[in-house]
């Protein structure tokens, strides 16, 4: 999984202007990437636009008028809301558990030679490159065996397994980039090895775990597979958006994802504007 | 014999390292704890009369309850989603419901909260209707269901019909109220299906390809394949199963069919995706009156099938008086009436039709019409001749249970 | 003292995480298995009898279904190189200064639940909808005509959930690659495909291994984009798995096929990572 973030991207070097010819192609490259973003970003425009339609019966198919009276009715399902809640919920604890321990884990594999560091190595491996299907029945058979009734505990459960790979992933290649130099200055001028990491590692460090952490955070609130085989009846909001698909989907459902889908733009573009500045 | 093979005793002498000791040690002693493992299963002995008693005598009003039901099942009011029958019950006993539709399909259903009830805990629901079938006999014979204690029961004593006092599916009536009774037959879209359908083969019509709906519920697909062979799946055999399994899956193979609907099938048929269905007698009615569509339900020459969806208390409801009484509510005329006027289902209780009737007498125009065409509507008060095309899902017992699953599971499942 | 705490140091650390991990992930796979051993059913509950038959049995049940699923995973792979590739190629060659922003617009989507996307999808190609529906009011398209509950539907919401997985990794190797060494195979007169054949896709495999890595096994093992949009027709094992679970209550089936489902794909990573001579897979994987 990619651990570079969109604005860590480095200043390229750019070629020399390619030959006439190849501008033409670089145009029809450009016009290919577009119409792709474009594909991209369909579903996401058909959706906030019937995040507006006047919608008179139970489903929201046919465009019937302008409105923005589902804004301000919110919480006319209290169950979404409810599940909404849920989810935000535990995606939030689940980036910070999973931030914790991930960052733990990345650490010792990224600086540290040790016995068991091929094992942690394929264990992590394993945890992300394993079907969603399969985590999810495996976790539901231990339940079933345990007798372990399912619900908000152990979606958590899950979401945090799944999560703790990535984070570690990413902690693990910012440490191996880490100057020991830094650390080792920090010993020398009488810090203790607590304080040096405290000081001095943490801080350099915080940027790849807040990274996981968001990562953590967007896996958990999106999940819904795994989510499905171990939610008991407790409800998160891709499982009542799964749900309502039956009986016919509330606008309210297109007018929440498209809060949150603008919310997590606002959030993503402050994030890019305050690292230029921080930059500068 | 000098003694054992050296090379026998080099091999089990050799010295191991501690990792490898450890390591074999591990395993076996997961392999053991494995080994103990198991599911439990929840074979129940059912409830003695003394012991509902008790059960019952310590019950006490909580002021709520909780309903799980199928959509389409209740009376909607002016605002969309406030219902006028569960409103009066609040007004008058000051126990608030909250009321969700979240019931699709019996075994998806049970599926759910099966894992729930077994481990005792609460499955969110006191309340929960579902069809006499394969899960309501696997429900009782688990003992998750509360049996009802038919001396706080009034109006049900007195206004229940006589067909629902003892029915096959529950003996004595120990664990099920019915809520309502309903036909599964053939709904259609005229808007694209122009020659009108009159049987069940017309959903093997290759001229709908890729436009026809069928159950994804075994005992509905099961009992219309066997109707489109001509028999009578009250009496029918495992051949008779096998035989109708065949036919389904022809029609599955034939890449006719759109997909194996639950409860939702309403939504595809009104907006085109399917042309012609499997369908719920009372779905459509509501349907039309609802949305102002156009779509026709018919029960096939071949025979439909009957079936009563039932009130029953999970085992671990948290609000089983409450629930007792909301259920009682449903067996006076009135909010029996008014549920059957809106839902266009078949109501337990006959009283219901004498409330209609006044109804029609004092309403005019449109709401008169409508009320007319319940009233008379042989999908709401069936007669004689309905009933003689309608027939019941095959009873089964448990090793019956598992051999008709498997023959028709894999027609919707794979 | 301190020499054997700085020992101990990476075995303290990897402690609370690895706990986790062993308890909720490498542990139930072991109970997986188990279950996948039992026989019984749900009234008399299941006991663990190694019956060994359950996986034959679950192989010759559904081996439609697990073949159809790793087809479609691996042609929505396929189908996600084709298109990520020359994007990723734009963006990190030709770019400049807004590659940023066209990772960001990339990545849009993903701030939409993919339950959501996926509705959406099933929606803007409904039979009557927006699309063909005025298509077939001008009789462009006949009356039954229909995109949804059809394979090219299903194996289409796949590549398009799993693009922007496919083309990050992608991009990122294509970002790394040292234009010095382009200009030097200039200056040894390679044309420009020759350059790119040889100098740029080479050193750009590792990202489309990863790529290819967080792409073809969720897609092979999805279930949500065939329920939506596909029909009968297009079940895939995830689909499979999920009814066995909880419609039918098969608990031993349903392990069965998750267990050959993990291992058919990890064969199959492992066999593309060999053929590609990539040594160490997390490496590649980590990017």
């Amino acid at each position: 999984m990619s651990t570079l973030t969109v604005d860590d991207a480095p200043a390229s070097r750019t070629p020399d202007a390619p030959p006439r010819r190849a501008r033409r192609h670089g145009r029809l490259l450009t016009i290919y990437t577009w119409i792709v973003i474009i594909w991209l970003l369909l579903p996401i425009a058909v959706m906030i636009l019937f995040s507006f339609n006047n919608t008179h019966g139970r489903f929201n198919n046919t465009w019937q008028g302008f409105t923005f009276k589902w804004y301000g009715q919110l919480n006319a399902y209290p169950d979404l809301t409810g599940a909404l809640l849920n989810s935000l919920t535990i995606a939030v604890l689940t980036a910070i558990i999973a931030g914790a321990l991930g960052t733990l884990i990345g650490l010792a594999i990224g600086r540290y030679r040790f016995r068991g560091s091929g094992m942690t190595n394929l264990v992590t491996f394993a945890a992300i490159s394993a079907p969603e299907v399969v985590m999810g029945a495996s976790l539901l058979s231990m339940f079933l065996s345990l007798n372990i009734p399912r619900g908000y505990l152990t979606i958590l459960i899950a979401h945090v397994m799944f999560s703790v790979s990535f984070v570690t992933v990413t902690v693990r290649a910012r440490v191996m980039t880490l100057d020991p130099a830094l650390e080792e200055a920090a010993r020398d001028l009488g810090a203790s090895p607590l304080a040096t990491f405290r000081l001095v590692t943490l801080p350099i460090l915080f940027p790849a775990i807040l990274a996981g952490g968001l990562l953590s955070f967007a896996l958990s609130i999106d999940d819904y597979i795994i989510t499905s085989f171990n939610s008991g009846s407790t409800l998160t909001f891709p499982l009542w958006i799964w749900g309502s698909t039956r009986t016919g989907t509330p606008p309210q459902v297109n007018v929440l994802g498209t809060l949150i889908f603008v919310g997590g733009v606002v959030l993503a573009l402050a994030n890019a504007f305050m690292a230029r500045r921080r930059n500068r | 014999m000098n003694g054992p093979d050296p090379v026998w005793l080099r091999g089990l002498t050799r010295p191991r390292s501690r990792r490898a000791v450890l390591r074999t040690a591990g395993l076996s002693a997961a392999g053991l704890a494995l080994a103990a493992c198991g599911i439990p299963g929840q074979g129940h002995q059912a409830a003695s009369e003394a012991e509902m008693a008790r059960f019952w005598r310590k019950q006490k009003r909580h002021g709520h309850v909780r309903f799980a039901n199928w959509p389409l099942y209740i009376d909607v009011g002016a605002k969309k989603n406030d219902h006028p029958t569960l409103d009066a019950f609040t007004k008058e006993t000051g126990i608030t419901v909250s009321y969700d539709e979240v019931i699709q399909d019996d075994a998806d259903w049970f599926g759910k909260v099966r894992p729930q009830l077994a481990a005792g805990s609460d499955i969110g629901y006191d309340l929960q209707v579902i069809t006499n079938g394969i899960q309501m006999a696997q429900f009782i014979a688990l003992g998750f269901l509360v049996p009802l204690d038919h001396s706080r029961m009034p109006n049900y004593r007195r206004n229940i019909g006589s067909a629902y006092r003892d029915p096959a599916y529950d003996k004595g009536a120990r664990f099920t109220a019915p809520w309502a009774s309903g036909m599964t037959g053939i709904a259609y879209n005229p808007k694209y299906v122009t020659k009108p359908p009159t049987r069940i083969a017309d959903l093997w019509n290759p001229a709908y390809k890729g436009k026809i709906g069928m159950m994804s519920d075994v005992q509905e697909l099961g009992n219309f394949g066997m109707l489109l062979d001509g028999v009578a799946p009250e009496k029918s055999t495992e051949k008779d199963w096998r035989k109708a399994a065949d036919v389904l899956k022809k029609q599955r193979d034939s890449g006719i069919v759109r997909k194996y609907y639950g409860n939702d099938y309403i939504k595809p048929l009104t907006n085109g995706d399917i042309w012609i269905t499997m369908a719920w007698s009372g779905d459509i009615f509501q349907q039309n009156v609802s949305e102002g569509t156009d779509l026709r339900f018919l029960i096939p020459q071949e025979g439909g099938n009957l079936w009563t969806d039932n009130m029953t208390i999970p085992k671990t409801a948290q609000n089983p008086l409450d629930a007792l009484m909301l259920i009682d509510y449903y067996y006076r005329p009135l909010p029996a009436a008014r549920l059957a006027e809106y839902v266009n289902y078949v109501s337990p209780v006959p009283a219901a039709k004498a409330v209609i009737e006044q109804d029609i007498a004092k309403a005019s125009g449109a709401d008169k019409k409508t009320l007319q065409q319940v009233a008379g509507s042989p999908l709401v008060f069936p007669g004689d001749a309905e009933y003689a095309k309608l027939h019941n899902y095959r009873t089964l017992n448990k090793t019956e249970l598992t051999t008709y699953q498997s023959v028709f599971q894999p027609i919707v499942a794979g | 003292m301190n020499r054997i705490r700085a020992r101990l140091t990476p075995y303290l650390l990897i402690l609370p995480g690895g706990l986790w991990l062993t308890i909720f992930f490498a542990i139930p796979m072991l109970y997986m298995l188990s279950v996948s051993l039992m026989t019984g059913n749900v009234i008399d509950g299941f006991r663990l009898t190694f019956h060994f038959p359950t996986y034959a049995q679950a192989l010759g049940l559904y081996h439609d279904q697990l073949i159809r699923s790793l087809v479609y995973g691996l042609i929505a792979t396929a189908l996600c190189i084709a298109i990520a590739y020359p994007m990723a190629y734009w963006i990190a060659f030709r770019g400049g200064s807004r590659k940023s922003t066209y990772l960001f617009l990339i990545l849009l989507p993903f701030f939409v639940s993919f339950v959501l996307r996926t509705i959406s999808w099933q929606f803007f190609l409904s039979d009557n909808g927006i699309v063909l529906g005025p298509l077939k009011s001008i009789h462009l398209l006949p009356e039954n005509f229909s995109v949804l509950a059809t394979a090219p539907a299903v194996i289409g919401g796949l590549t398009y959930n799993f693009l922007p997985f496919m083309v990050l990794p992608i991009y990122v190797a294509l970002e790394r690659v040292d234009h010095s060494l382009v200009e030097a195979s200039y200056d040894l007169y390679a044309g420009r495909i020759q350059a790119f054949l040889r100098v740029v896709l080479p050193l750009s495999l590792p990202g489309v291994f990863a790529g290819v890595l967080i792409t073809f096994v969720p897609a092979s093992s999805d279930y949500v984009n065939a329920s939506v949009l596909g029909g009968p027709e297009n079940t895939m094992i995830g689909n499979v798995i999920q009814n066995q679970y909880f419609v039918a209550s098969n608990y031993p089936v349903a392990a069965a096929l998750s267990f050959i489902l993990m291992a058919v794909l990890l064969l199959g990573i492992f066999a593309y990572a060999r053929a590609l001579g990539t040594e160490d897979v997390l490496e590649a994987a980590a990017g």
